[in-house]
């Protein structure tokens, strides 16, 4: 009895996971998607792969996040007793389908200028919070990681309390994990799976994403150190220069609030600071050594 | 020596006990030569400087043999007996400057003289530190050797880029001074033969001028009585007597002794100018600094600092207080003489001199002080500043400028869009054409996936198998290709996983290349036939690279061929083919101007 328990417990330290899923609900990112994916063959991959994750391990836990346009909601919880094993699906259905009405409710304009950004930064507090309650549960508990499914574009007025949630997971140590179905690189979940080790993933085959999502993220983290994940070539750390948005290998850089500008300005445009003039009479000197001959 | 050479007459021995060949040793700048005196034998000796390592030499004496001993580099000896020690003397001062020369050239390089005959007059401490970077920078003696004895720069030309270095190194030497000993006067031991009642105390200039600088009641004394009064040897006679009282221990001996004899009463009593500099200092403490309230760090709460109290045997009475001295009065005062060092800088065999340099220094000092005068009131400013209570005092503002922040939003937003121009054109425009949406729409159609996947399910199979395959080719080929890449993982260089014979030599080219490219650029425009025979030596020493680069990669093992062939083909057809061609073209182009600036009748060598 006493064996059990201690395997027990080397077992759910090892590879139990508490998986957490973001599912990107952006009704115009999904509207326009060129028939690749659709929402619902979609939904379908991220059922198919979530039963599997539950599968995988007796113990695994698996949490629904919605990330909608305008707010966001935990959408399905295993650990939940109400929700009966075989009805898995249609609960989280429902309950996605109920959420999308709220989200709609909560709209204030008519029509919308282009697919928008969801609230990723939403979704992955509230991910981030279930991940700290699950911590403070006990000693015993599963290994969460989270990921993120996700489509729009990055939503720049974002980007701050994105960082700060990145940070925050980096602390906690739990990796975020992206795949992205979108058409573009999501700049903010590269840096955030460079930041907390997590995988970064874009699907060259959105129709077969279960395959990704089999392959890649379902994997329990200790399983991990044994296998090859996708690395991502490179991460571009180069700036972009303020003034034209260029990104730039070297630049001037405000000495008081760091702004980066691709030339030498008088005043920062950012924080108004007033540049000193910059030293060139070195070069001159030494122009007027040699002369230059007379053939 | 002024001609340069040397001759001696000698015996030549291969040991010290052997009898020696009789004949004449010559010595010139780099080699030295014995002839024996009988031409047919075999004795006769022909050895550069460069090959000796050391000499050694016996001690003059009267019945010894005046004799050198020349070590050689591979370990052999030649061995030299003179007819007297001055010709010894001769011959090994001689030696001891040919083997400074060759070792200095020697080191750096073994046969520089063929380069050395064009070289302008140096200095010989311009000389010692251009070896001494040498010495110092194996990379940089492999440029050197390489390039300066491969007579493709001159001496001159190599060093002109290191003006710098040699500059700094100038800088970095500064002339250090011997400073006090930090033995104290105390180990001064008496020495007393047992006998007679006398007592020896050994004064040695270096004893005088501490004790001036430590006991400047002593100090004003000597100046003071000696000449006038007393003899110097009076003087210190007396001192030592005072001396010897005091280390006694014998206070009430030393009383009775200072009573008969007023001068030396002088030695007893606790130094004034001592106490008064000790008042000066004092002074100059932080004000606010509370001993009292820092007693608790004190690590033992013991007078003297747990040492042992020299007086404190025998309670005496308050008359005799002034004979005796604690020690750590003077450890104290001793350690502060040591830390100020040694004040003046000259020979310290006169002792009245030497009195009077310290005088004169101290009276500078004091008008230094004298002259930083307002010290009061500086004192008086660090109290108030000190003493003040913050609660009190009005808050200080600092003059700040307010930070007008813009939105940074803005700056993310054009990031976006930014993002997606780089994304092609293509999906510019089909943002463009789906630009506006209403979103009602959006939300039904949102809907209507989701009962679409309640209604018809997972789908069976969920992916298909064709569609599988693609999926783990694509990941297995990315995830292959990402793990073999090469040399982009900044944390392992391609260069360490080759064999250290070859990087070192990859890098060696690479240094040496630098180098002549340097050179080359920095004589354009050539203005005078010099820097035209320069470039064209560059030129030739730059061509002979090309091939020795290809046979580096000849020669590694296959192993390593392919990565030294992706680290050298770049190396040669970016980076240094490149600036050689460069190099070579701008050669060229200058070469056909030159020539056809002579055929228009030039006058030969004016360019």
């Amino acid at each position: 009895m006493l064996l059990f328990l201690v395997i027990f417990d080397s077992v759910i330290a090892d590879d139990v996971s508490l998986l957490m899923v973001l599912v990107d609900t952006n009704p115009f990112f999904w509207s326009t998607t060129n028939n690749a994916l659709s929402f619902s063959k979609f939904l379908s991959h991220v059922l198919a792969f979530l039963n599997s994750t539950l599968l995988l391990n007796q113990l695994n836990q698996v949490v629904v996040i919605a990330t909608g346009f305008n707010s966001c909601d935990y959408v399905y919880d295993s650990s939940s007793n109400s929700v009966a094993p075989n009805q898995r699906t249609e609960r989280l259905l429902q309950k996605l389908e109920e959420f999308v009405i709220k989200d709609e409710q909560l709209s204030k304009e008519e029509s919308a200028d282009g697919i928008g950004s969801s609230l990723l930064s939403g979704s992955l507090s509230m991910a981030l919070c279930y991940i700290q309650r699950v911590f403070r549960s006990g000693p015993l508990h599963p290994q969460p990681r989270i990921l993120c499914l996700h489509g729009s574009p990055d939503g720049p007025q974002q980007y701050v309390a994105i960082m700060n949630a990145i940070f925050s997971a980096q602390r906690s140590m739990v990796p975020i994990d992206s795949c992205v179905i979108g058409a573009q690189h999501s700049a903010f979940l590269q840096q955030a799976s460079y930041i907390t080790g997590g995988v970064y993933l874009k699907p060259q085959q959105l129709d077969g994403l279960f395959q990704y999502l089999a392959t890649v993220f379902a994997t329990d983290l200790h399983s991990r150190n044994f296998l090859q994940l996708p690395k991502p070539v490179g991460v571009d750390f180069r700036a972009s220069c303020f003034c034209h948005k260029n990104t730039i290998d070297m630049g001037y850089i405000c000495s008081v609030c760091l702004s980066i500008f691709c030339k030498h300005h008088k005043k920062c445009s950012t924080c108004g600071s007033v540049f000193g003039q910059a030293q060139t009479n070195a070069p001159s000197t030494s122009k007027q050594k040699r002369k230059s001959p007379d053939t | 020596m002024a001609d340069g050479q040397v001759v001696k007459r000698a015996k030549y021995k291969s040991s010290v006990k052997g009898p020696g060949v009789p004949g004449v040793l010559k010595m010139t700048q780099d080699k030295f030569v014995f002839m024996p005196n009988d031409p047919t034998s075999s004795a006769r000796l022909n050895v550069e400087f460069r090959l000796i390592k050391g000499h050694k030499f016996t001690k003059e004496g009267p019945n010894k043999q005046a004799l050198l001993n020349l070590a050689q580099d591979q370990g052999g000896n030649y061995i030299f007996e003179f007819d007297n020690f001055s010709d010894r003397d001769v011959c090994r001062e001689f030696t001891a400057r040919a083997l400074a020369m060759s070792g200095e050239s020697g080191k750096a390089d073994s046969e520089r003289s063929a380069v050395t005959i064009q070289d302008e007059q140096l200095s010989t401490a311009e000389m010692e530190r251009r070896i001494k970077l040498l010495q110092e920078d194996s990379e940089l003696q492999k440029l050197h050797k390489q390039f300066v004895i491969g007579g493709v720069l001159t001496e001159a030309e190599f060093w002109a880029t290191r003006k710098k270095l040699l500059d700094g190194d100038a800088g970095r030497m500064p002339k250090q001074r011997v400073g006090l000993k930090s033995a104290m006067l105390w180990d001064v031991k008496p020495s007393a033969d047992g006998k007679s009642n006398r007592v020896t105390l050994n004064l040695t200039p270096e004893i005088v001028h501490q004790i001036f600088a430590e006991k400047p009641a002593v100090h004003q004394a000597f100046l003071n009585f000696v000449p006038s009064k007393m003899t110097e040897k009076d003087f210190w006679t007396k001192y030592s007597k005072a001396e010897y009282f005091l280390r006694s221990k014998n206070a009430v001996a030393a009383a009775a002794e200072a009573a008969e004899d007023e001068e030396l009463a002088i030695f007893f009593k606790h130094d004034d100018v001592l106490l008064n500099e000790a008042r000066r200092k004092i002074r100059r403490v932080d004000p606010t600094l509370d001993m009292e309230a820092d007693e608790g760090d004190d690590y033992m709460h013991l007078p003297d600092h747990g040492l042992p109290h020299v007086g404190s045997k025998d309670a005496m009475d308050s008359q005799y207080e002034q004979y005796r001295r604690s020690l750590s009065q003077s450890l104290n005062r001793h350690a502060e003489v040591v830390l100020e060092g040694r004040a003046i800088n000259m020979e310290l065999g006169d002792t009245r001199a030497v009195a009077e340099a310290l005088a004169r220094l101290k009276q500078v000092q004091l008008a230094n002080e004298a002259s930083h005068g307002n010290n009061n009131q500086q004192r008086l400013v660090r109290i108030s500043r000190m003493a003040e209570i913050e609660d009190l005092q009005a808050p200080r503002d600092l003059p700040f400028a307010p930070l007008c922040i813009k939105d940074p939003r803005e700056y993310f937003d054009s990031q976006q869009a930014n993002a997606l121009k780089a994304l092609g054109d293509t999906l510019a425009a089909t943002k463009q054409m789906k630009c506006r949406l209403s979103t009602s729409e959006a939300y039904r159609s949102l809907r209507e996936f989701i009962s679409e996947v309640k209604v018809a399910g997972l789908g069976d199979p969920i992916v298909k198998p064709e569609v599988t395959i693609k999926v783990l080719n694509g990941l297995t080929q990315s995830i292959s290709s990402t793990k073999y890449h090469l040399g982009k993982n900044p944390q392992e260089s391609v260069l360490d996983r080759l064999p250290s014979m070859t990087k070192e030599e990859l890098l060696h080219h690479w240094t040496s290349i630098q180098e002549l490219l340097k050179h080359f650029w920095s004589s354009y425009p050539i203005t005078t036939t010099h820097l035209y025979t320069k470039v064209s030596r560059l030129k030739d020493a730059m061509s002979q690279i090309y091939p020795k680069l290809q046979e580096i990669k000849e020669s590694v093992q296959s192993d390593f061929r392919h990565q030294v062939s992706l680290l050298v083909q770049p190396m040669l057809q970016t980076i240094l083919v490149q600036a050689l061609d460069a190099a070579f073209a701008h050669y060229d182009a200058d070469l056909q101007k030159r020539s056809s600036a002579k055929s228009g009748e030039r006058p030969n060598g004016f360019v």
